[in-house]
């Protein structure tokens, strides 16, 4: 019986246009070529044109003395630094308001986003509101609205708002006097005399608020707190430990904050508070003491938080309404009630849902900074492509840093992301 | 034998049934659902009344009852001069009126800019409907002839091409002109066409096509490129009109339409890339869209505005606003690319395997097959990544280029209308422009989701 054999070995390829392997290679040797071509001619042209215009390419530049000051430093600067001191000083600025508008945002947009999904009608329709307006409405329309409609319009220094425990006792003891409660009013007023003056101002100034003054026993404080913050974070872990184990739950929210606090507060007292608050003055037309945030820094804050906190909430609003009804419907059966359904059930599950999305809003706020150029709020794109640019003309070096800060910021948050995300993944068989 | 029955229910007819609850029926439910459940949620309607008591009220006043509406300068919207608080001064915006529409566009030719933006809905509107016909023919007329007509409209046409891609070679055809043509220009064109064609008909064994159809295909694309060209180049006798006189809401407008127009070809190609099997294809892809990602748009602005320059031959001069557009474009190509991205992630993988399985060659397969199906489904996408482009065109008012918020905050300045209001009702209007924009297409882009995922569902 003979069977027809299958051949030992494919028959020999033979040559042909269509072969998948020289397409692919002609393909990427072509594009290989274009590619060198434009970077060769980019690079030939910028040449040819910063020998034109008389421009030392290189990063020389960044020792030479800058020479213009800026309105809002974190670190000591002066206008005989560097450049280079200045772009510090600029990617600081950024990342200053970049962080508090985070912190702001999220917790605006996650109030929002809650109150999205109210029983409440009255409280929903706000928020729907709320989002509505921020989210179509430009950013850059934002922070103009708030600097130049809001701050800008704020009166002066001398007839500016006061806020601290002073004006709160004399708008007390003025109402105590209109409804004819006069002894309880001349006893508030004494009162609002021996507080030494309001702490915090807001004018077209911007917000002046007291500046901490630490002495040196506040560095026992310090370290009291943080021997709190890690025996804090042991009985955490001991309590999810036993909780394993036995199943037995343990108020570490509390116990810890008690473990943080309590001991730091404790010293404080035993020290006599080695820390004291230097408060603002109005002398002349302006302020004396204290420390002032400028309005370009408040109006970029605000308007940034308001913009994005309206993405936050519908972010949130979705990862709420993706975990399944099922779940809200078995915490109940096992008898929690709302509040723990809520922190221990829904929210850890929406988390997964809600977090990808929510760095990406991160970085679109910390992107959108950059517009604070419009108001002058000197952040590293201001001070480093908008000033320096200006004077020394260095075009390529300039954008190309500038880019190189928001790309590594970028590149680092989506590392930080994919990590995230790989240990939240639901483990699937 | 015994049996015993015992009845656990009780059968209906013995009890009658009771309604609900009057406090769960009607009126008085849903007040106890929605606003008086508790004491916690009595508190928060208060509190919601208050915001809305606070708000609501102010912004009518302002904007309508103590509104000035007619009045021909600042002195009809100071209230020492009439004898009422004011409240917003709308004739400042209808003194602004045709700077807000035009710039600076001049009067004698702000019907072209009219027609462009007539033309512009007559077209766009049958295109947001998905029941009527044509659509592939409109969406043609939309975004591949309205673009050269509104191009030639607003800047005036007669384009002085002197070279096309032979500049290099020194080859001088004369630069004899003809009814605004340059002959030089076109005998030049057609020669690199008939280049084009030869070198297709040459490789085309390498990608399995036939030569003639090939041949014929490159012609076509010529032959659509030289009329747009053709239309360009022809003098219509049409006024220049530089784009530096351009402004308001035309900038808006056509930095956020040719965006949107010149990004979907990229993006697509681009997202093809980022799924391309060959390394050098799909890294290229994913660097180009992720820089421009990683970045923002200020800072593409300024690349585009200050950088660009440099990387060009030194006798172009590019105009402000195309280097805007250029800026604009790359970083616009980036999102959708990455919009598309999840249209093509999208399609099951069962297509792709069934257009193999039929024989399609890969192109045919993306034409045919998965990108018609991958377009769909992204439209709402695309109609977000418009809005965000659209919020973003504020943006080119730190280049110096003046749309819509950058005239509005120019008149902030006019002296002729300085009055305690103006600035807020400039913001009121501006803000008002942008949310019904903004949030009629949002809605636009949900119906359209909604419609899209019911035909989806089986």
């Amino acid at each position: 019986m003979t069977d027809a054999r299958l051949p030992d070995s494919a028959p020999a390829r033979r040559w042909s246009w269509t072969d998948p392997a020289l397409r692919s290679a002609v393909i990427q040797v072509s594009l290989a070529i274009l590619l060198i071509w434009m970077a060769w001619s980019f690079f030939a042209n910028a040449q040819a044109n910063l020998a034109r215009q008389g421009i030392a390419s290189g990063f020389g530049f960044l020792d030479n003395s800058a020479g213009f000051g800026i309105t809002q430093t974190l670190i000591p600067y002066s206008e005989s630094m560097s450049y280079g001191r200045a772009f510090l000083v600029g990617l600081l600025n950024t990342l200053l308001v970049a962080v508090l508008g985070i912190i702001l945002a999220t917790v605006i947009g996650f109030l929002v986003g809650v109150a999205r999904l109210s029983e409440n009608v009255v409280i929903r329709a706000l928020a729907s509101a709320y989002v509505e307006v921020t989210r179509n409405l430009p950013p850059l329309f934002q922070i103009l609205f708030w600097y130049l409609a809001v701050l800008a319009t704020m009166p002066n220094p001398r007839q500016g708002w006061a806020f601290g425990l002073q004006p709160l006792l004399q708008s007390l003891a003025n109402g105590a006097a209109s409804i004819g409660l006069s002894p309880l009013a001349d006893g508030l007023r004494s009162l609002a005399g021996d507080v030494s003056g309001p702490g915090v101002f807001l004018s077209n100034r911007g917000l002046v608020v007291p500046r901490p003054v630490f002495e040196a026993d506040f560095n026992i404080i310090f370290g009291v707190l943080v021997v709190g913050i890690i025996a804090a974070w042991i009985v955490k872990r001991w309590a999810h430990v036993r909780r394993e184990k036995t199943g037995q739950p343990f108020p570490t929210f509390w116990v810890g904050l008690a473990l943080v606090l309590g001991p730091a507060i404790i010293a404080g007292f035993v020290l006599g508070w080695p820390m004291t608050f230097e408060k603002p003055e109005l002398r002349g037309f302006n302020f004396a003491g204290g420390v002032r945030i400028i309005p370009e820094f408040v109006a970029l804050l605000v308007a940034l938080s308001v913009y994005t906190a309206g993405f936050i909430a519908e972010i949130v609003r979705a990862g709420i309404l993706a975990v399944s009804k099922g779940q809200t419907e078995a915490a109940k059966s096992l008898g929690m009630r709302s509040g723990p359904t809520m922190r221990l059930i829904i929210i850890p599950q929406a988390m997964r849902v809600i977090v990808p999305p929510l760095t990406s809003q991160y970085l679109n706020l910390t992107k959108n900074s950059t517009l604070g150029v419009a108001v002058g709020y000197p952040d590293l794109f201001a001070v480093f492509a908008g000033t320096t640019l200006n004077q020394t003309g260095q075009a390529i070096e300039i954008i190309a840093m500038t880019m190189a800060v928001y790309l590594t910021i970028s590149i680092l948050t989506s590392m930080l992301m994919g990590w995230y995300n790989k240990r939240v993944a639901l483990v699937e068989r | 034998m015994e049996t015993r029955t015992v009845a656990f229910v009780a059968p209906p007819e013995l009890r009658p049934q009771e309604p609900a609850p009057a406090n769960t029926r009607g009126a008085i439910g849903w007040a106890r659902a929605h606003l008086f459940g508790s004491v916690g949620q009595v508190l928060l309607t208060l509190l919601g009344i208050f915001v809305v008591y606070a708000v609501v009220p102010p912004l009518l006043k302002f904007f309508v009852f103590e509104a000035v509406w007619t009045g021909t300068g600042r002195d009809d919207c100071l209230p020492e001069k009439i004898g009422r608080p004011v409240g917003a001064c709308w004739p400042f915006i209808w003194a602004k009126w045709n700077q807000i529409l035009y710039g600076f566009y001049p009067a004698a030719e702000r019907w072209r800019v009219n027609t462009v933006y007539l033309m512009g809905a007559l077209l766009l509107a049958p295109l947001l409907f998905p029941k009527l016909p044509f659509k592939r023919l409109n969406a043609l007329a939309f975004f591949g002839i309205y673009p050269v007509i509104a191009f030639v409209l607003l800047t005036g046409g007669d384009l002085d091409m002197r070279t096309f891609l032979l500049g290099w070679t020194g080859l001088d055809f004369g630069l004899a002109s003809f009814a605004g043509l340059r002959v030089g220009f076109w005998l030049q064109f057609i020669l690199v066409a008939l280049i084009a064609a030869g070198i297709g008909m040459l490789v085309c064994p390498f990608f399995g096509g036939e030569r003639g159809s090939v041949a014929k295909s490159i012609l076509k694309v010529f032959a659509v490129l030289g009329v747009i060209l053709l239309v360009v180049d022809l003098d219509f006798g049409l006024e220049p009109v530089e784009t530096r006189q351009w402004g308001g809401l035309l900038v808006t407008l056509v930095i956020a339409v040719t965006g949107i127009t010149v990004s979907l070809p990229f993006g697509i190609l681009l997202a093809l890339g980022r799924r391309s099997d060959y390394p050098l294809v799909k890294y290229a892809s994913i660097i180009f869209i992720e820089f421009w990602r990683g970045v923002p748009l200020i800072t593409v602005l300024f690349f585009a505005t200050y950088m660009l320059p440099l990387f060009l031959p030194g006798r172009f001069t590019i105009d402000g606003l195309l280097r805007a557009l250029v800026g604009v474009a790359l970083f616009a190509s980036a999102y959708m690319a990455e919009v598309v991205r999840g249209g093509l992630q999208a399609i099951p993988k069962g297509q792709y395997e069934g257009a193999m399985a039929l024989g399609l060659r890969s192109g045919f397969m993306m034409r045919l097959v998965v990108l018609p199906q991958a377009l769909k489904l992204v439209i709402p996408g695309i109609v977000n990544n418009f809005i965000g482009l659209f919020k973003d065109t504020t943006l080119v008012l730190i280049v110096s280029i003046f749309d819509l918020l950058g005239i509005l905050r120019a008149s902030f300045t006019d002296p002729a209308w300085a009055t305690p209001t103006t600035l807020f009702t400039g913001f009121g209007f501006a803000g008002i422009v942008y949310f019904v924009f903004c949030y009629g297409m949002s809605r636009y882009s949900m119906a359209l989701e909604k419609r899209l995922d019911r035909s989806h569902r089986h």
